[in-house]
């Protein structure tokens, strides 16, 4: 049953705003507005409902909810009982509910007796059995037996055959549906994806979509939670486990930088399924379906089980099982090797919890002796770097960052980098309740109205890759201290795009907030994984800031220099300046240049991998630790707002360790070598009260540094545009275009592996060209960067920014920056040879 | 009935249906049609809702809800388009007035939207007519097709400066768009379920701008209103319940058809005029306003016909579709496939009605074959206790009206089906031509 | 196929409307009128026309009832057997079709050699003609005061390709003429067939022969004399706020 838990209010309520009204004899004062069903929640009273939703319009569909009014506050009462969902309190209602009314009682108990004539008896086997609203309130609010299919009157229930799929992962089993309507109003009204809706008529009506259109959106398994009965089950879960047999741990998603709220239901040390947590500052109840269905990728075959290390004894130098302790010490051994061959580097990918990525960043520091470490395993830039640390790191929601609700009181919101849909879904449903409800609009800095935008109604400024910070500098007239300025972490490869949007924020007091993809980006930010931060924000640079680190840290000194980021870490590594590599979950396909990053890896003389499950990077290792999936441990992400987003372990598998222990041990063995200093720290709690203990840098901060856009690329892209414009003849430049890119929210992200029916669910890879390019080279296109070619069914988006092809980034072969070329570098595109003449 | 100054009969929206051609605008022109255009521009429109309120006009679709105070409802101070929605979805049944009135007169339901479109200052209307009859929809797309052409409909209206759009539009099949929400969804493309109220149309239907929505007959009977002014509207039918109003009557009776009569006159009046109940039956039960309207008997024969007369012997006007049943007729079988009806058109918003009447069809089906015992009949009415007052809009209560009225007038035909172990009625004798055996059968 | 040509026509009915949706039930009768029923290419093309989803116009589409999925015959006969139609006849009409036509409710009859046209048949709530039962509908044509035998008779002439006009209305045409005609695309039939059927007319010759008026006019616009009718809106609204509520749910059960 959903109920709308008491919210703190964030203001005080006002007096003239409030209405009294007696339900069940109990006198209750509310905001005006409120509907009689929640009022009754104020006074205790649970009245029995379905198709009712907080978060949902109310529909007034199942009746279940109908109380006695007999004074509707003008002294005059309803003749008939009314649906509490769709009746707002009035001053001095007086609300009989079915705990005081046997009018209210009946008229329930006559609803609930209609509502099960047709419903079928498979409790039992039905998924829902157990955490069933229409089972549970059947017990609280129905009578014992049926009078419908008794032996005297033996009434024909409706059948229909079963179930049939709504998508890959959505099944419908229509005898169990009371067609409340929540999933085509989730649907309709939160997703924006109508792609169920209710067909037929009268008892015959029933949900469904269209032929060849299946529910197909992000948001799906919502649905299948929100179901007052066990009509919508997922394919994943469907007949897998009862609700009575499952824990459940509440959890944080690891797929991007939301910090949704997560339940995780798991059986003898199994995830059986993932559900949205409640949280009403954050996710509402709505997560994404890769937050809900993307977690089978810790339960595959690769999954690494316990360290290995390189036989030195094998002629093949083979990887071979070894226990922890000989793990560390051969770690600690190579690492000092390493270290004196010209240093060691540290890349901790973007998916660290804050308590790990506190660890590396210690470890990198007092047991390595150098600042050569970066979370960023994607493209990046110095300009970033700065940005992080004078615009990001210590923000959060205590000190006025941009939050979610924010979003929903913002006259504007400016989305530039950032295509929300895709890379930040939570940010979208909220953006799009803001939309609705009226009064937000958001302009899209983009380079096509890609389908999200369409659905927040937002206004497109056709940009091409580069030309951000131009048309980031044309919005400075709109936007004023209610407008936000959302940036994603793909402006980091546009120079001067981050310092244009600092300076239009500046400039117009407009708020900014940056909104990286992963989910252990922001927390790596302020846990230090940046060569120029330490840990709290602290500036590398400034020397109090260091004194304050290792007085905390209990060391004498901390390497002086500001350390090379990922990038140069990469180019070090080839040069042979660097000797090792500690590498943590770190794809190269992801990286600036992933053919770069594996030669790296290669040339690294000595290898420590962290890794999940199997992969290239740890079979070139030298030393491999397994790591624990998030189910696995407790930890903490800190979400895109700033805000401090903790879990603990959901399940506890003595093998899958926090990578801190790991660090932890690795650590003891170099100061057993001489080398460095220990952590301090073995579990995840004393890495947190360590890092409370250290609290957050309250000095100088690190200055931004301004990058302008350089002229030429905005030039060049312009006369490229004139030509096509001028519908100048096809030379060998007029097939040049350029690339813009970001990852699909599904797509062949390796966290996203094992599910197959998630994965049916992905768009449908293709290229996004213009109506001339279309004609001139569709509908198939070849695209050749410097790093590839790569073929696609190519799509019209009428309003494409003029010079500009996109791709998605990880849908094709080993994803575009291996493939083809990165984003905002020039392609060639052709028609597929075979398709189009 | 009030003083007689007129006939027992009135013909005011019948009176062209005599006519060679009557739906062309000439005959109707030449009966004066369109002038009450001329007289309605000289007013301002607060005064044509004034003369309207002032006839005492009320809904002739069933709801009898005062015209003119409906359209004073429309917020003039609301910046949005303001909508008149003629609801021509006549599907009720029994209910069979505002077919032959668009087919035989158009253009009074064309100039009564004019008018009306005016009073409220609508510069779009909408006439949904159910799909079901072709004919009626070609007549009223001539009949606006005509208007436009003579300068009644579009822009600056007879000079008056006043723009008009008329869009006829076909329903698709559905009873519950006669529900004026419902018709509303029908209307924007959508499922015709009714919707929340409030909001009320009046200030936020059509395209959640202030929308009127008013039956034919409500319409139609405007352009008099405003030609002959509220009192001579008023001058006819009763107190409460004032005007024409048209009455089918059909069933059982020598002279089935449409009789226009001041509200308030009675079924023994009305019968009578109507050359009584087909020869050699009685009077057994009948509808006063379609078949949601509670059953009455022969006790109510002089029951006089207007809002409150029906009101006062426990059923309603609703449509004055007199659906008259000789004793020749099972009520159970009549009640049985009225509640078929219901299931059909169920919507399937809401869980009462759609559920209800799924289960009203199974109880009455085994009680029409004999099956069960009298507390079958018990049952059944908590069944309708359970859906009357409980569903979403009308239909559920609608569908046991036909139920609970039927077990109070006849509960021992009832319980004789269940004696009797079936039906005990031949269905072969109620037919029309049954008695003028000229078929072998 | 759905050709330019029809989705110009899908965009004309669109374009009567102030919002683009409210054309869906007339163009999906000009679907019909082009496939014969609704088909998912219809769908798909509605769909396209109004911006909304395939699912949303599928749901309409299943709606209504005069909304077909598997095609009909040229000549759809519909038979009420609502209530007062059943009583009067209809039932009987309907089971002697059945028989007739060897078919099952909503089903197509075999063409069988010689027939020039289809007919498909079945079962139909009331049709607003009960002082016309039993009736039948062709087309949604109005076939008045049936029988048993006539109805057959009906048929046969359907199948047989021979005129026959509605006995209130025009010449027959058929089923996909007339659903264009509901999409909004007058056919010029509309002077075709009388004013009003015997029926209509039964009280007002009564009143001709009688004598009988409405009575006179008074002249127009007079309204000096304020009836004692509520004027005040605000007392009225407040009347209304919950008992309208009521009272309006209550009678509208029979608002057609």
């Amino acid at each position: 049953m959903t109920t709308t838990p008491e919210r703190t209010a964030t203001g005080a309520v006002e007096k003239t705003d409030l209405v009294t009204v007696t339900i069940d004899g109990v006198q209750v004062s509310v905001p005006k507005d409120t509907l009689v069903i929640r009022a009754a929640e104020q006074v205790g009273v649970q009245v029995p409902r379905f198709c009712d939703h907080p978060l949902l319009a109310p529909v007034g569909a199942c009746r279940q909810c109908l109380v006695d009014v007999p004074d509707a506050g003008n002294g005059r009462g309803f003749p008939k009982p009314q649906a509490s969902c769709t009746l707002p309190v009035a001053e001095g209602m007086v609300v009989n509910t079915q705990v005081t009314s046997p009018v209210a009682d009946k008229a329930q108990q006559g609803v609930m007796e209609l509502l099960l004539i047709n419903h079928p008896l498979d409790c039992p086997v039905c998924d829902k059995g157990g955490e069933c609203p229409l089972q549970n309130q059947a017990m609280s609010n129905g009578r014992g037996e049926s009078r419908f299919s008794d032996d005297r009157n033996r009434g024909v229930k409706r059948t229909f055959p079963k179930p049939i799929n709504l998508s890959p992962t959505v099944l419908l089993d229509r005898e169990r549906c009371i067609v409340c309507q929540r999933c085509t109003r989730f649907a309709e009204e939160i997703a924006g994806d109508p792609f169920i809706a209710l067909v037929e008529r009268g008892a015959q009506q029933q949900i469904g979509i269209a032929e060849d259109a299946p529910f197909l959106s992000y948001f799906s398994g919502n649905v299948i939670q929100i179901c007052p009965v066990g009509a919508l089950t997922s394919e994943r879960y469907r007949f897998r486990s009862r609700p009575f047999d499952l824990v459940s741990s509440p959890g944080i998603t690891e797929h991007d930088a939301s910090g949704a709220a997560i339940r995780v239901d798991h059986r003898r040390g199994a995830v059986m399924r993932r559900q949205a947590g409640d949280d009403p500052a954050v996710n509402e109840e709505w997560i994404t379906d890769k937050d809900r269905f993307a977690f089978t990728y810790a339960q595959g075959d690769d999954r690494l089980a316990y360290p290995q290390v390189r036989d030195q004894d094998d002629p093949a130098g083979r990887l071979r099982p070894a226990s922890w302790p000989e793990a560390f010490a051969v770690a600690a051994r190579g690492l000092a090797a390493a270290r004196a061959a010209g240093g060691v580097g540290v890349l901790t990918g973007g998916r660290l919890s804050v308590e790990d990525a506190y660890a590396y960043a210690k470890f990198a520091r007092v047991a390595l002796g150098t600042n050569d470490i970066d979370f960023r395993a994607r493209p990046h830039s110095a300009e970033e770097t700065a940005f992080l640390g004078s615009r990001v790191a210590l923000t959060g929601p205590a000190s006025g960052a941009v939050t979610y609700g924010d979003l929903e009181t913002a006259s504007t919101v400016v989305l530039v980098g950032l295509e929300v849909e895709d890379e930040a879904g939570t940010i979208f449903l909220r953006l799009r309740k803001s939309v609705l409800a009226g009064g937000t609009e958001v302009v899209a800095l983009a380079p096509f109205t890609t389908r999200g935008m369409e659905k927040l109604s937002a206004r497109l400024v056709a940009t091409a890759p580069g030309a951000e910070p131009a048309a980031l500098a044309g919005l400075s007239g709109e936007l004023d201290a209610t407008s936000v300025i959302l940036v994603g972490e793909r402006l980091a490869a546009v120079p001067g795009a981050l310092t244009a949007a600092a300076s239009l924020a500046d400039a117009t007091g407009a708020r900014l907030a940056w909104v990286p993809r992963r989910a252990g980006d922001r927390g790596a930010v302020e846990a230090g994984c940046l060569p120029t931060l330490l840990p709290g924000g602290r500036p590398v640079a400034d020397p109090g800031a260091r004194v304050d680190t290792a007085t905390a840290w209990g060391v004498d000194h901390l390497p002086e220099t500001e350390g090379r980021d990922a990038d140069a870490i990469v180019a070090a590594l080839v040069a042979g300046e660097l000797g090792g590599l500690v590498v943590a979950g770190v794809d190269p396909a992801d990286t600036t240049d992933p053919a770069a990053t594996r030669a790296a890896v290669e040339a690294a003389g000595f290898v420590v991998a962290f890794d999940l499950r199997r992969t290239a990077v740890t079979d070139r290792a030298d030393v491999v630790f397994p790591v624990a999936p998030t189910s696995d441990k407790a930890g903490t992400f800190v979400n895109w707002e700033g805000r401090v987003r903790s879990w603990e372990a959901a399940l506890h598998n003595p093998s899958s360790l926090p990578e801190l222990r790991a660090l932890s041990g690795i650590a003891d063995e170099l100061a057993a070598l001489g080398q460095g200093s220990r952590l301090g720290f073995r579990t995840v709690a004393e890495a947190r009260a360590e890092m409370a203990q250290l609290g957050p840098w309250d000095g100088e901060r690190l200055p931004l540094v301004e990058v302008r856009a350089p002229a030429s690329l905005e030039t060049e892209g312009e006369s490229e545009v004139s030509r096509l414009v001028a519908g100048a003849p096809r030379t060998s430049t007029t097939d040049t275009r350029l690339l813009s890119s970001w990852k699909l929210l599904l797509d062949n992200g390796v966290m996203q592996d094992g599910d197959k029916y998630l994965k049916a669910t992905a768009r449908i890879p293709v290229a996004v060209v213009s109506p001339a390019d279309f004609d001139a080279f569709g509908p198939t296109v070849t695209l050749t960067g410097d790093r590839g070619s790569i073929t696609l069914a190519a799509e019209i988006a009428d309003d494409l920014a003029p010079g500009v092809v996109w791709v998605p980034a990880n849908s094709v072969g080993g994803g575009i920056l291996a493939d083809l070329a990165s984003p905002g570098s020039p392609v060639t595109i052709s028609g597929a040879e075979g398709v189009h003449g | 009935m009030t003083e007689s100054t007129h006939g027992a009969l009135t013909p005011v929206l019948t009176d062209t249906w005599d006519a060679e051609q009557g739906w062309k605008l000439d005959t109707y022109a030449a009966k004066g049609g369109y002038d009450a255009l001329d007289t309605a521009f000289a007013m301002r429109p607060d005064d044509v809702i004034t003369a309207v309120k002032d006839s005492g006009l009320r809904g002739r679709g069933g709801a009898g809800f005062p015209t003119g105070m409906k359209w004073s409802f429309i917020p003039q101070d609301n910046p949005k388009p303001k909508y008149l929605v003629v609801n021509a979805d006549e599907s009720e049944p029994g209910t069979c007035k505002d077919i032959p009135l668009m087919m035989g007169n158009p253009h009074v339901l064309v100039e009564g939207v004019i008018i009306s479109s005016y009073a409220i200052r609508a510069n779009k209307a909408f006439i949904y007519i159910r799909g079901e009859v072709v004919h009626v929809i070609r007549r009223v797309q001539a009949a606006v097709a005509e208007a436009y052409a003579a300068g009644h409909l579009g822009k600056d209206i007879h000079g008056s400066g006043y723009d008009l759009d008329v869009v006829v539009h076909a329903g698709a099949g559905a009873y519950i768009c006669g529900e004026e929400t419902a018709l509303l969804e029908g209307l924007e493309g959508r499922r015709g379920q009714p919707r929340l109220r409030p909001p009320f149309p009046a200030v936020a239907g059509l395209y959640a701008s202030p929308t009127v929505i008013n039956n034919v007959e409500s319409i139609a009977s405007v352009p008099a209103i405003i030609r002959n002014g509220a009192d001579w509207f008023a001058s006819m039918g009763t107190e409460k319940s004032k005007g024409h109003g048209i009455f089918s009557l059909s069933g059982h009776v020598e002279r089935p058809g449409q009789y226009e009569a001041p509200l308030g006159i009675t079924l023994a009046e009305l019968l009578d005029l109507a050359g009584g109940i087909r020869q050699g039956h009685q009077l057994k039960f009948w509808t006063p306003g379609g078949s949601s309207t509670p059953l009455l008997t022969a006790d109510h024969l002089d029951v006089p016909l207007d809002f409150e007369g029906v009101g006062g012997v426990g059923s309603m006007l609703g449509t004055r579709a007199l659906q008259i049943f000789d004793e020749t007729v099972c009520v159970v079988r009549a009640v049985l496939r009225w509640t078929e009806f219901y299931k059909h058109e169920s919507c399937g918003k809401c869980t009462p009605c759609r559920e209800g009447t799924w289960w009203l069809v199974q109880a009455l089906t085994r009680l029409e074959n004999g099956q069960g015992s009298e507390a079958d009949l018990d049952q059944l009415l908590d069944q309708c206790d359970n859906i009357l007052g409980r569903s979403f809009c009308a239909l559920g209560d609608g569908a046991t009206s036909p139920i609970s009225s039927s077990i109070q007038h006849f509960r021992d035909e009832y319980l004789a089906h269940l004696s009797h172990g079936g039906c005990p009625f031949d269905p072969a004798r109620s037919t029309a031509w049954a008695g003028q055996e000229v078929t072998a059968s | 196929m759905i050709d330019d040509k029809t989705l110009d026509e899908l965009r004309e009915i669109a374009a009567r409307y102030p919002e683009a949706r409210s054309g869906l039930l007339p163009m999906l009768h000009l679907v019909q009128s082009v496939q014969g029923r609704i088909t998912p290419e219809g769908i798909e093309a509605c769909a396209a026309v109004l911006d909304i989803s395939a699912a949303e116009v599928s749901g309409v589409a299943t709606f209504y009832t005069m909304y077909k999925r598997h095609g009909v015959g040229d000549f759809h006969v519909g038979v009420c057997t609502n209530t007062l139609c059943a009583v009067m006849g209809g039932d009987e009409i309907f089971s002697r079709l059945k028989e007739h036509l060897e078919i099952g409710n909503d089903e197509v009859a075999v063409q069988r050699q010689g027939d020039s046209k289809t007919v498909s048949l079945e079962h139909i709530e009331c049709n607003a003609a009960c002082d016309y039962a039993p009736v039948m509908m062709v087309n949604w044509e109005f076939m008045d005061n049936q029988t048993p035998d006539s109805a057959v008779q009906l048929v046969e002439s359907l199948r047989a390709g021979h005129e026959v006009s509605s006995t209130r209305g025009p010449r027959l045409c058929s089923w996909r003429e007339v659903e264009r005609v509901l999409a909004g695309f007058p056919d010029g039939r509309a002077d075709e067939g009388p004013t009003a059927g015997p029926a209509s007319v039964a009280g007002l010759e009564i009143a001709r022969e009688r004598g009988w008026t409405a009575p006179p006019g008074a002249s127009a616009g007079a309204r000096d004399d304020v009836a004692d009718v509520p004027d005040d809106k605000q007392e009225a609204v407040e009347e209304a706020d919950t008992s309208r509520a009521e009272s309006e749910t209550v009678q509208e059960a029979s608002d057609d």
